[in-house]
C-alpha cells in the first residue's frame, strides 16, 4: 500500500472507492446507488469548477471568516519546557468548529442539485450546530439526527440547533450515541433520497462523503502553510501536527496540504480517544488494532466483537465517541505517514486545565485529548521543533461535563 | 437438483398465486422460538427469509430494529443461525431458507467459511442488503459455485441501464424494493404504481424471478398478486413484539398471522 505524491488523498482511491485497495467503499443498501453516483457527478464536477470555488471561498471568507489564527503558546511552551507549542484556533470559525466548512459545502452541493432539505448526523452537536447554520443562510430545511445520550450531554449545541430553525430528532436505538445518529440519518436517506440531500458529518460514510468532507475541511491546512511561511519564511525543520481523531474530518484537513512533505520533517499525529482510565471501552480502534469491518458504508478500521456486530464505545468527548474511523485515516496509518496514539478522559480533562491555566484558549474536550499528547511529547522535543495543535472546537458545549467533573472555576461563559 | 427456491416459484405459479415470503429475524425472540416460528409457518410461507441480525443496519425501519436487537441482546451468534437453519431442515428439508443480512457479518466469518457453512446447513439463497451491484460481483460467482442463489437488490431508484446490466447478472430470483424506504415503512406509493415498476423490470427478463418486498401488510398483499413473489417482514416482526408486549405466544400468532397472508394471495 503506498501512498501517491502530486495526488489529492481524496482521489486517491480506486474506481470502487478503495483507499489502498481495501479502505471506504459504497456498501449501500441498492436505493443509495443513485444519488451516490449523482452526488458523485456533481461533486467531480463542481470541484474543478472555478466558479465554484470562488464561491466556496467567499463564503469561507465573508461568512466562516477565515484564515482562522495560528498562535504561538508562550506560557505553555515555558511550561513544559521543550518544543514550541502553537496552535491553529479553527475554533475560531463562526459557530466555533471546523464542522463548519462541510456543511458549507454541503450546502452549496445541495443548492445547485435542487434540493430544499438537508439532514444530517451529530455528535458532539458542532456537525449540528454547523449544518443547522448553514442550512438557515443558504434556505433550506434542515434536519438534524443525535443519539439521546448525546442530547443530554451537549445541550448548549442542541439548544443553537433549534434556534437555527432545525428539527433535532432523538436517537433511542443501540448506544444512543453518534453511531446511532449516523444509521438513523442514514435510513432516513433511504427512505427520502428524492427529495432530501444528506451531509455526513466526519470523513466517514460512503466513499464521496469521505471525500466532500475532506476536501472542504482542507482549508485548515491551506490557511496554515501560508501562515507557516509567512511566520518562519518557510515550512519548520521540524513540525510535528497534533490532532484529535474521532471520524477523522480536523485532522485530515489540518494534514492535507503537508502530505508530500516527508514525514521526517513533517510528522502528523492523531490522538483517540482512549476512553475513561478504568474502563475497557473506548473509541481508538487505530490504537488498539481494532480489526477491518464495514461500518456505515465504508470498510475501515473499527471496533466489533468476533460476530461482526459493532461494539458501544465510551470517551467523555461525544465527537470522538464513534467505534470507527475514516478510510482516510486507515491509509495514512498503513502507509505509515501518520502516527496514531490515544488520550484518556482523564488526560484529556488534564491537559485542559493546564491549557486553560496558561494560555486564553479553551480547547473543547476533543481538541483537548491532542493537548495532552502533544503536551507530554514536547517536554522531550527539542526547542527549534514546532509542535502545532489544531484546536478544531470551542469548550463552551462542554460546560456541563467540565463543571461536574473539575468544579465551576474552569467553567466561564461567553 | 433444481435448488428449492425455484421449485417453489414453480409450484406457486402451478397454484396460480404469487409465492409467498416471509422474513423473520434469527434468535426473535430466543433461538427456540425463532427456530419454532419457522417450523409453525412453514406449511404457509413457500420461501422463509431468516435475517441475520446486526446492531448498525442502515436499511432497516423500527420494526426489524427491533427485533433484531432482542435476538443479539439474547446472544444469538451467527453460528447459531446456522445451527437454526439446520433443525429446521431436518423438520421441513425440501422448504427453501434465505439469509438476509448486512456484509460485515459475512466479511467478519470469512466469505468461504460463510458459504461453506450456508452449504452445510442448507441455506439456498442470500441477500445481502449492502453489498450492491458491481461490489458483489466476486461473491455473487463463488455463491453460484455453491449453487446458492445470491439475490440482487433493485429499487425504484435503479436506472434502466443498471436493471439491465443487473439483471443480466442475476441469478434466477432478484428482490424489487417497492419504494423508497427502510423495510416496515407505510406504503406510499400505490400498489397499482408498484406493479407498473416491477413490468418494466420482469420485461428485461420474464425467466427470471422477482419478488416485491418491503411495506407488504395483510391490507395490501392482495393488490400485488400478480408478482411472482411477494415478501412480509416488518409486519411479522411487529406481530411479534405485540405478543411479547400482551404476554402471548408469538409463534401461534405468527402461525396465525402467516396463514391470513396466504388466504389473501391464494
Amino acid at each position: 500500500m503506498k501512498l501517491k505524491k502530486g495526488i489529492p488523498v481524496i482521489d486517491q482511491g480506486n474506481k470502487l472507492g478503495f483507499w489502498g485497495g481495501k479502505f471506504g467503499g459504497n456498501f449501500v443498501p441498492e436505493t443509495l446507488k443513485k444519488p451516490i453516483e449523482d452526488l458523485e457527478v456533481l461533486f467531480n464536477k463542481l470541484k474543478k469548477d472555478k466558479k465554484f470555488i470562488q464561491e466556496r471561498d467567499r463564503y469561507f471568507k465573508n461568512w466562516i471568516g477565515v484564515p482562522t489564527r495560528f498562535i504561538k503558546l508562550e506560557n505553555l511552551t515555558r511550561h513544559v519546557g521543550g518544543a514550541q507549542i502553537w496552535s491553529k484556533v479553527v475554533s475560531d470559525a463562526n459557530g466555533g468548529a471546523h464542522k463548519i466548512y462541510n456543511a458549507t459545502v454541503h450546502c452549496l452541493l445541495a443548492k445547485r442539485s435542487g434540493k430544499k432539505v438537508i439532514i444530517g448526523d451529530t455528535g458532539a452537536g458542532y456537525a449540528g450546530k454547523m449544518l443547522s447554520m448553514a442550512a438557515k443562510k443558504f434556505g433550506l430545511k434542515c434536519k438534524i439526527f443525535m443519539g439521546a445520550k448525546d442530547i443530554a450531554r451537549q445541550q448548549p449545541n442542541v439548544k443553537a440547533m433549534k434556534k437555527n430553525g432545525a428539527e433535532v430528532v432523538p436517537v433511542y436505538s443501540g448506544s444512543q450515541t453518534l453511531v446511532d445518529a449516523v444509521s438513523e440519518c442514514m435510513r432516513f436517506w433511504v427512505a427520502n433520497c428524492d427529495t432530501t440531500a444528506m451531509c455526513v458529518g466526519s470523513t466517514v460514510g460512503p466513499a464521496v462523503f469521505v471525500r466532500i468532507c475532506g476536501w472542504s475541511t482542507s482549508q485548515i491546512s491551506r490557511e496554515l502553510k501560508v501562515q507557516l511561511i509567512k511566520e518562519f519564511g518557510s515550512i519548520p525543520k521540524k513540525l510535528k501536527l497534533y490532532n484529535c481523531v474521532g471520524g477523522g474530518s480536523s485532522s485530515f484537513g489540518f494534514w492535507n496540504e503537508f502530505m508530500d512533505y516527508d514525514k521526517r520533517q513533517c510528522e502528523f499525529i492523531g490522538v483517540e480517544a482512549g476512553g475513561p482510565a478504568k474502563s475497557k471501552k473506548h473509541a481508538a480502534p487505530l490504537t488498539y488494532g481494532s480489526k477491518i469491518g464495514i461500518l456505515h458504508g465504508a470498510a475501515q478500521y473499527v471496533n466489533q466483537n468476533s460476530d461482526g456486530q459493532i461494539e458501544e464505545t465510551e470517551s467523555i468527548s461525544a465527537g470522538l465517541d464513534y467505534p470507527g474511523i475514516s478510510p482516510l485515516h486507515c491509509f495514512l496509518k498503513d502507509t505509515k505517514r501518520a502516527r496514531y496514539t490515544a488520550a484518556s478522559d482523564e488526560q484529556a480533562l488534564n491537559a485542559y486545565k493546564l491549557v486553560t491555566k496558561f494560555e486564553k484558549l479553551r480547547p473543547s474536550l476533543e481538541p483537548s485529548h491532542a493537548f495532552a499528547v502533544a503536551i507530554s511529547e514536547s517536554k522531550k522535543l527539542s526547542k527549534d521543533t514546532i509542535v502545532i495543535v489544531n484546536s478544531c472546537g470551542d469548550a463552551y458545549k462542554d460546560r456541563g461535563i467540565l463543571e461536574k467533573k473539575l468544579g465551576k472555576k474552569y467553567v466561564k461563559s461567553n | 437438483m433444481l435448488n428449492p427456491i425455484s421449485v417453489a416459484f414453480i409450484k406457486a405459479k402451478q397454484e396460480n398465486r404469487p409465492a409467498l415470503l416471509t422474513y423473520t429475524v434469527a434468535g426473535d425472540s430466543s433461538k427456540k422460538q425463532s427456530l419454532n416460528i419457522l417450523k409453525s409457518i412453514s406449511k404457509n410461507a413457500d420461501i422463509l427469509e431468516v435475517g441475520v441480525p446486526h446492531n448498525t443496519p442502515v436499511a432497516d425501519g423500527s420494526q426489524i430494529q427491533t427485533s433484531a436487537y432482542r435476538a443479539i441482546k439474547n446472544g444469538i451468534k451467527v453460528n447459531d443461525i446456522f445451527k437454526i437453519v439446520k433443525d429446521f431442515k431436518k423438520f421441513d428439508k425440501n422448504k427453501p431458507i434465505i439469509l438476509m443480512g448486512y456484509y460485515n457479518m459475512i466479511f467478519q466469518y470469512g466469505e468461504n467459511k460463510f458459504l461453506n457453512k450456508c452449504k452445510l446447513s442448507g441455506v439456498n439463497g442470500l441477500i445481502v442488503v449492502d453489498l450492491p451491484w458491481p461490489e458483489n460481483k466476486d461473491f455473487a460467482k463463488k455463491c453460484k459455485k455453491k449453487s446458492i442463489y445470491f439475490i440482487q437488490l433493485l429499487s425504484p431508484t435503479t436506472t434502466k441501464i443498471r436493471l439491465k446490466k443487473i439483471i443480466k447478472d442475476s441469478h434466477p430470483m432478484s428482490y424489487f424494493i417497492s419504494m423508497l424506504s427502510t423495510t416496515g415503512g407505510k406504503l406510499k406509493v400505490s400498489p397499482k404504481e408498484i406493479i407498473k415498476n416491477y413490468i418494466k423490470i420482469k420485461k428485461i427478463n420474464p425467466k427470471k424471478k422477482v419478488v416485491i418486498g418491503f411495506g407488504i401488510t395483510e391490507k395490501t398483499i392482495g393488490k400485488l398478486k400478480s408478482a411472482d413473489g411477494l415478501v412480509v417482514g416488518s409486519a411479522i416482526c411487529k406481530e411479534i413484539s405485540r405478543s411479547l408486549k400482551h404476554r402471548q405466544n408469538p409463534v401461534i400468532n405468527v402461525s396465525k398471522l402467516v396463514k391470513k397472508l396466504k388466504y389473501k394471495i391464494a
